[in-house]
């Protein structure tokens, strides 16, 4: 397949966590278009999504930013999201969020369908799976898989990750229980509920050390800084890594 | 009964830290969700019957003055009484007038979170009149001086063990080990009750408009036995609970019965229509239907609101919860518990003081998911904050800390263009250089304080995505 000819473009959205905590995150992601022969470019304007403000009750704050970014993605093509929560902002809750603003309502919604979170565009669009030869073998590892709650239940993604994953030469996908249960982040709500989030983070916490793994797999920075920063205190000897991570150590 | 709505913090803090109620609640993943998720999917076309529920409840709701005159119409026709209460506080009035003009004494009760909100227990009481609780779980809060953990399952909080001990304290007998002989017991001590009592009150599931029909779904028989043994039979429900006709009841039970228990069907299902007619052997002698606002045309009013009135109370989403699963039912302060709780409690109390619940959740959607009927609690919930934030339906209600509006215009300036995005990185590398360790912070202050307690947070990076972005691929 030739990919210069006829390359897919996008525009990454790289979200305001990875730009200012995990930018490793994003590099990676970046790499992995790459190599997938994807035009990767990156609008130097972006900021956040608006969903901190959003979720807790604070629209009008929200909508400076959440409407700069649908001026300048509209028609742009292509928007890769390396979050689920961030992506499922843009392409579900605009449309509350902008209810009562309807010029920006329909420029959301139209930019909506061009929206996708990185597995999805990876998966969906780039099958990335069937590509031969595309993924090389490291050191054999075993990983379980987080489900983002927004990435699960408002896109509907679940199969793409672990297809992904499973593609993987040398990486064994072990399913832990209750794998779709929420980690207890849920942004302010693990400072607002700190104890409640953090009884609900040591059950996932125990569930991904019953699975007996290296790491623990997720499409979200803000679950993994979660996840991750609960098993760095327990000292779990377990790693949290971003999907795109795992996939550009084999690319 | 009273709102302690206010009180979320410490309930919650209060469940967290007793391992009895960790341990009872830790039971409800593997068993009434994971059973509700079976049947789901033994069910051929459970969407199609979500859709279909979800249209009848609509249109019912969108025409429910329409639909209330018919109930009315055909519960007179059908020998009845029916009796529409603008709040708790009428609703309990009738019944408690409707009592003494009877001289009743003894009444039995089956089933009512509706009788919860008007905390009709404690006004029969204080009028001389003993109310028993009859089905299982309720009968224990009873004895327990409690209120329900669990829109279906009220007892679910206490092990056997402690039914055991709360059965030897209240009702002096032995200490049994076995649930058969804690039933036994209950039975005991209920049947009597049962022959005694001059009134039997119970909730509906649903009630048929085109026959004037109430419907009750139980598993232990009882709510049967109030509705037939006494002379009187008192139906308290919530306006909402109307079905046009008897074809929506089958689709309603299965959506029900399947989401609440995974059962097929439950032991019992039970429709009343009037009294005990002329050429008919069993029956009370007189019967009434109590429908109760309180509260609810507020929501009805309200179209972001209006679709938590499709509730059918069968708690799929208090079990699919995980914050539920962790702090329980008492925590939410009022009836209704769970996330459909933190919408309709605050809406029938007070939205204000309630302001906690709406914030109680992680917006995971794993309610809307489970939701036979599609709720879109998240979406609700998200009103709701937007609510007490900035106070536009319900601008008595706006109740919002300085602190936290002083962060948020905070975080405005910071996202407002990639400068000001460069700056607070610049801005949040020196405020937490007293913190950092190996690009880990083990501790901040309050308000993270309680993060950091038991999460590393990360360091904000030196240099952000935004600038090497140009670098990337270069050697």
């Amino acid at each position: 397949m030739n990919q210069t000819d006829n390359a897919v473009k996008a525009s990454l959205f790289v979200t305001c966590i990875i730009d200012q905590f995990f930018p490793e995150v994003g590099e990676a992601a970046v790499r992995v278009l790459r190599r997938l022969g994807v035009d990767v470019e990156f609008d130097q304007s972006q900021t956040c999504c608006g969903q901190p403000a959003f979720n807790n009750g604070f629209w009008d704050d929200a909508k400076p930013t959440a409407r700069r970014l649908v001026d300048s993605y509209e028609g742009e093509g292509n928007v890769v999201v390396p979050s689920g929560s961030c992506a499922a902002m843009l392409r579900v809750f605009y449309n509350e969020l902008f209810h009562d603003e309807h010029d920006t309502l329909r420029r959301a919604q139209a930019l909506a369908p061009h929206v996708f979170e990185f597995t999805e565009f990876v998966s969906d669009v780039l099958g990335a799976e069937n590509r031969e030869g595309l993924f090389h073998a490291t050191k054999p590892m075993r990983v379980t898989y987080h489900e983002s709650c927004h990435l699960k239940r408002e896109l509907g993604v679940d199969l793409q990750p672990r297809s992904l994953i499973k593609s993987l030469p040398g990486v064994e996908l072990v399913e832990m229980p209750q794998a779709e249960v929420c980690c207890g982040f849920g942004g302010t709500f693990s400072v607002k509920y700190a104890d409640i989030s953090a009884a609900m983070l040591n059950d996932k916490i125990a569930n991904i050390q019953s699975a007996n793994v290296d790491a623990v797999v997720a499409g979200d920075m803000s679950c993994l800084m979660h996840i991750g920063g609960g098993l760095e205190k327990q000292e779990a000897g377990i790693r949290a890594i971003h999907i795109a991570q795992l996939l550009d150590e084999r690319i | 009964m009273q709102s302690h709505t206010k009180d979320f913090r410490q309930g919650a803090g209060a469940a967290l830290s007793d391992p009895k109620i960790q341990a009872n609640l830790e039971g409800l993943y593997n068993g009434f969700h994971q059973a509700r998720i079976d049947a789901s999917d033994q069910t051929p076309d459970w969407e199609a019957l979500q859709d279909k529920g979800r249209a009848i409840k609509a249109h019912t709701l969108d025409n429910l003055a329409y639909y209330l005159e018919m109930v009315e119409r055909n519960v007179i026709a059908s020998g009845g009484h029916i009796y529409f209460a603008r709040d708790a506080e009428a609703a309990s009035n009738y019944v408690v007038n409707l009592a003494k003009e009877r001289g009743i004494e003894l009444v039995i009760k089956g089933k009512s979170m509706v009788s919860e909100e008007m905390a009709l227990n404690h006004r029969l009481e204080e009028e001389g009149i003993e109310p028993v609780e009859t089905d299982l779980g309720e009968y224990i809060v009873q004895l327990a001086e409690e209120t329900p953990f669990h829109i279906i399952a009220p007892a679910i909080h206490k092990s056997r063990g402690e039914v055991s001990e709360l059965f030897v304290e209240k009702l002096n007998v032995p200490m049994y080990d076995n649930i058969e002989d804690l039933t036994r017991e209950a039975r005991d001590q209920l049947r009597q009750k049962f022959v005694d009592a001059g009134m039997g009150i119970t909730g509906a599931n649903f009630i048929v408009a085109e026959t004037g029909t109430v419907t009750l779904v139980t598993n232990e028989g009882n709510g049967r036995m109030c509705t037939s043994m006494p002379k009187i039979h008192v139906a308290i429900t919530g306006m909402e609970k109307v079905v046009p006709s008897i074809e929506d009841l089958g689709l309603f039970l299965r959506l029900l019965i399947r989401s609440a228990t995974g059962q097929r069907i439950s032991s019992y299902v039970t429709t009343v229509t009037g009294p005990r007619g002329e050429d008919e052997v069993d029956g009370p002698e007189e019967f009434h239907l109590v429908i109760v606002d309180n509260g609810r045309s507020k929501m009805l009013a309200d179209p972001n609101l209006r679709e938590a009135l499709y509730c059918l109370r069968c708690g799929a989403c208090l079990n699919a919860c995980p914050v539920y699963r962790k702090v329980g039912g008492h925590a939410y302060g009022w009836v209704y518990p769970g996330p459909i709780g933190a919408i309709v409690s605050p809406m029938l109390t007070n939205l204000s003081e309630a302001k906690d619940l709406p914030y109680a959740s992680t917006l995971c959607g794993a309610c809307k998911e489970a939701c036979p009927v599609k709720i879109n609690i998240p979406r609700m919930l998200l009103y709701l904050r937007k609510e007490l934030t900035q106070g536009e339906t319900y601008p008595e209600h706006k109740s919002v800390s300085m602190a936290e509006s002083t962060a948020v215009k905070g975080w405005r300036a910071s996202v407002s263009s990639s400068f000001m995005m460069r700056l607070s990185n610049l801005g949040g590398r020196l405020l937490q250089l007293p913190f950092v360790r190996g690009g880990r912070i083990d501790r901040l202050p309050s308000p993270l304080s309680g993060w950091t307690k038991h999460r590393k947070f990360p360091a904000i990076a030196s240099k952000p995505f935004r600038t090497r972005w140009k670098n990337i691929g270069k050697k």
